[in-house]
């Protein structure tokens, strides 16, 4: 083995094909959306250079500057609230239910391998005010308040949105959280009851510092996770009502594709990618520091 | 030591198979579909069209093995169909790879049609036409319709011709005491009078947002007259003057206060045809291609003889008149230049001679081909409306008609925000005319 892995020629060949591969379909198409950015046209026509007014228009265009800030506030929200359900949820597992929790953790999980279409229109249909009142809005009514229609305006649209993405992941994150949680070994559990702490106490001076590492792999996952999400909100609200609920992927997906402007809309893709790679690094870097802390 | 040569030289040689086997997948895998856009001779009448419409599809079928069967035996009809919403993604595509199929729908907006024939890849239909003799087979409104549609050039066929206006019923106007409403004050006050006996007045489809744009083109044309969306698109006047807010604060106006129902927005097409033809709502803005659900007495619970149609009414004082119906051609549909040969010319002929009987007696389609073989109408409401179409003599276009895909897309998904209030008149006329600049 030594004496083949030593050898470049057969390095080489191992590689080959997965690096041949992984170019072909990462790399090249990368560098050349990065290339469509300074052209405009379209396939009919054939695509002329532009120079850099891809750009200023990305700095001028006010959809931008609002999907922007949407994809933002949504990653955020949607991160802070799958982990710190997902902990709950694995706090729950751990400390309350313990060995009888794996029913509860298959319910939970269940909507995690849903199809996210299937989701949306369940939730489309749960949060619906016509043509049939949804369940949400007969509860409303029950209770003597008005329909509500959510969909028809962007802020309630969003926090239907939010409201079915922490659904259908935490029980994802409640998984990951639960094995770091399961972790922490007894004797140190114990020792902390020993000397007196219980509680809100135990989880925020022992559980909490020593479930870090795996809390943070959770806030990478999740915060590169809804930068980039598409599907939900498609299957959801399609950006709507106008275009309320449009992130910078769905915007990019219409401008190349729709309006067929895809030096425009390689130029979208190339702030979102900046967008992950700035908040990766910032994750990463602030993750590392407390790990050689802690 | 020979034993582990031969080993190592199996490994090698496994891996180069490995290497050699990803790298053949790859080169099939680029090398495309095959459509092949060399040859000019078509082997087949390739027609890709939208699932959605099923009408051409299905009479092209039927004339394939009946009056075109001469026509199909020599270039055999082979249709492929595409979403609608990825209609034009496919064609440029397509057209990237100048792999166009012998006869396609040609985009969802005109704008596509006319950047492809820019490229020299569509037909040039009229001349074709003129040449098989059979352009007198066109309904001269039809021609003008697309026309105006197509920056004055037959681009398409008129597969389909429609004019729109609203269906109303009769039974709910009767029972409240409504008389069909001449003007657009009038409209109102029916509205009104409707909604306060418990009635709503309108159904109409804010998840497709073009139902409800049409009301704003429709008040366009009958205050500014048949050139205000012309001027719009010839840079002459912007959407944001106060005479073009004016139509959208009208139609505004009517969603306030709730006559379109509630939730308008996530209304699609289908509940809203529904909604009316069940009797929930007494008026529904639509095209005359709806006239296949009217007549069709499983979907029409209010009944064929109980449905009316109006032009959409005058504005008191406005430089439009109601009989100026705003018209298409529905989705439009045209040929490839390169493979227009005397195969598919033969196929033309037949289609320009054949289809407009064909698609009414058997769909209740009106196109906008002449009829040659007398077809009995269904009903009353289809009577009146094929009656008007041969009367009218000047027609208008509908709101995104001239605009670019992309305003088209944000007039249309903003239209229920405009009615529901969220999006307010100024602003909502402010966005489709930035879309419109952006080009």
């Amino acid at each position: 083995m030594h004496r083949v892995l030593g050898d470049r020629r057969a390095i080489a060949l191992l590689l080959g094909p997965a690096l041949l591969v992984y170019s072909l379909i990462m790399l090249v198409p990368m560098v050349w959306s990065l290339g469509y950015s300074f052209t405009k046209g379209n396939t009919i026509n054939g695509f002329t250079g532009n120079g850099v007014a891809n750009f200023s228009r990305l700095l001028d265009d006010p959809a931008v500057h609002d999907a922007l800030w949407f994809t933002l506030k949504y990653a955020v929200v949607v991160t802070a609230g799958q982990v710190a359900a997902g902990y709950l949820l694995a706090l729950l597992y751990v400390f309350f239910l313990k060995r009888a929790s794996a029913l509860v953790r298959t319910l939970v999980f269940f909507p995690v391998v849903l199809p996210t279409v299937a989701v949306g229109l369940l939730f489309q249909k749960f949060f619906q005010v016509a043509p049939q009142t949804g369940p949400v809005n007969s509860l409303l009514n029950a209770v003597g308040i008005d329909s509500i229609d959510f969909f028809g305006s962007a802020g309630s649209a969003f926090w239907v949105l939010i409201a079915m993405d922490i659904w259908r992941s935490m029980g994802f994150y409640a998984v990951l959280l639960f094995a770091g949680l399961v972790d922490i070994p007894d004797e140190v559990l114990e020792s902390a009851r020993l000397d007196g702490a219980t509680g809100l106490r135990l989880v925020r001076h022992i559980v909490l510092p020593l479930s870090l590492p795996v809390l943070m792999s959770s806030l990478i996952f999740s915060i590169n996770g809804t930068l980039k999400v598409f599907d939900s909100i498609v299957a959801l609200t399609n950006g709507g009502p106008g275009t309320g609920t449009t992130p910078l992927t769905l915007y990019m997906f219409q401008t190349s594709f729709t309006y067929s402007d895809y030096g425009y809309g390689s130029t979208i893709a190339l702030l979102l990618t900046v967008v992950c790679l700035l908040v990766s690094l910032v994750v990463y870097r602030v993750s590392r520091r407390d790990l050689t802390e802690g | 030591m020979p034993l582990r040569t031969s080993r190592a030289r199996r490994a090698r040689l496994s891996l180069l198979t490995a290497g050699t086997a990803s790298f053949a997948l790859l080169a099939t895998a680029c090398g495309g579909s095959g459509a092949g856009g060399s040859s000019s001779a078509p082997e087949n009448f390739d027609y890709l069209s939208v699932t959605e419409n099923t009408t051409v599809k299905t009479a092209l079928t039927t004339m394939s093995k009946d009056a075109c069967k001469a026509a199909n035996d020599a270039l055999p009809l082979k249709v492929e169909t595409v979403p609608q919403a990825s209609l034009d993604q496919k064609l440029q595509l397509l057209a990237g790879q100048d792999a166009l199929p012998v006869q396609f729908a040609a985009g969802n907006a005109p704008a596509l049609t006319q950047e492809l024939a820019k490229s020299g890849k569509v037909a040039d239909l009229e001349a074709k036409l003129k040449e098989l003799g059979v352009l007198d087979q066109l309904e001269p409104a039809a021609v003008s319709t697309i026309k105006a549609l197509y920056g004055g050039k037959l681009q398409v066929l008129p597969y389909e011709y429609n004019i729109e206006g609203i269906f109303y019923n009769k039974k709910v106007f009767a029972d409240n005491g409504v008389k069909v409403p001449g003007t657009w004050a009038e409209l109102v006050s029916a509205a009104a009078k409707l909604e306060a006996k418990g009635v709503q007045p309108f159904s109409a489809s804010g998840q497709q947002g073009w139902p409800l744009t049409r009301l704003i083109s429709g008040y366009l044309y009958r205050s500014l007259g048949p050139d205000a969306l012309q001027k719009v698109a010839d840079g002459k006047a912007k959407l944001t003057d106060p005479e073009y807010v004016k139509a959208a604060e009208e139609v505004a106006a009517l969603g306030e206060k709730g006559y379109f129902g509630k939730g308008v927005g996530s209304i699609d097409y289908d509940t809203a045809m529904n909604q009316f033809l069940t009797g929930k709502a007494a008026m529904f803005y639509m095209g005359s291609w709806a006239l296949a659900n009217i007549s069709d007495d499983e979907q029409n619970k209010i009944g064929a003889e109980n449905t009316g149609f109006m032009p959409f009414p005058a504005v008191t004082g406005g430089k439009g008149s109601v009989d100026q119906y705003p018209s298409n051609v529905g989705l439009g549909i045209t040929f490839a230049s390169k493979s227009f040969d005397k195969k598919t010319g033969d196929w033309v002929s037949c289609i320009a001679k054949h289809y407009g009987s064909t698609a009414l007696k058997d769909h209740g389609s009106i196109s906008g081909f002449k009829v040659n073989t007398e077809v009995r109408d269904a009903n009353a409401v289809t009577t009146q409306v094929r009656d008007t179409i041969s009367a009218s003599k000047q027609n208008v276009l509908w709101f995104e008609a001239l605009f670019s895909t992309k305003a088209t897309t944000v007039s249309q998904q903003n239209a229920a925000g405009l009615v529901s209030g969220s999006t307010s008149p100024e602003q909502f006329m402010q966005t489709v005319q930035d879309a419109l600049a952006a080009q």
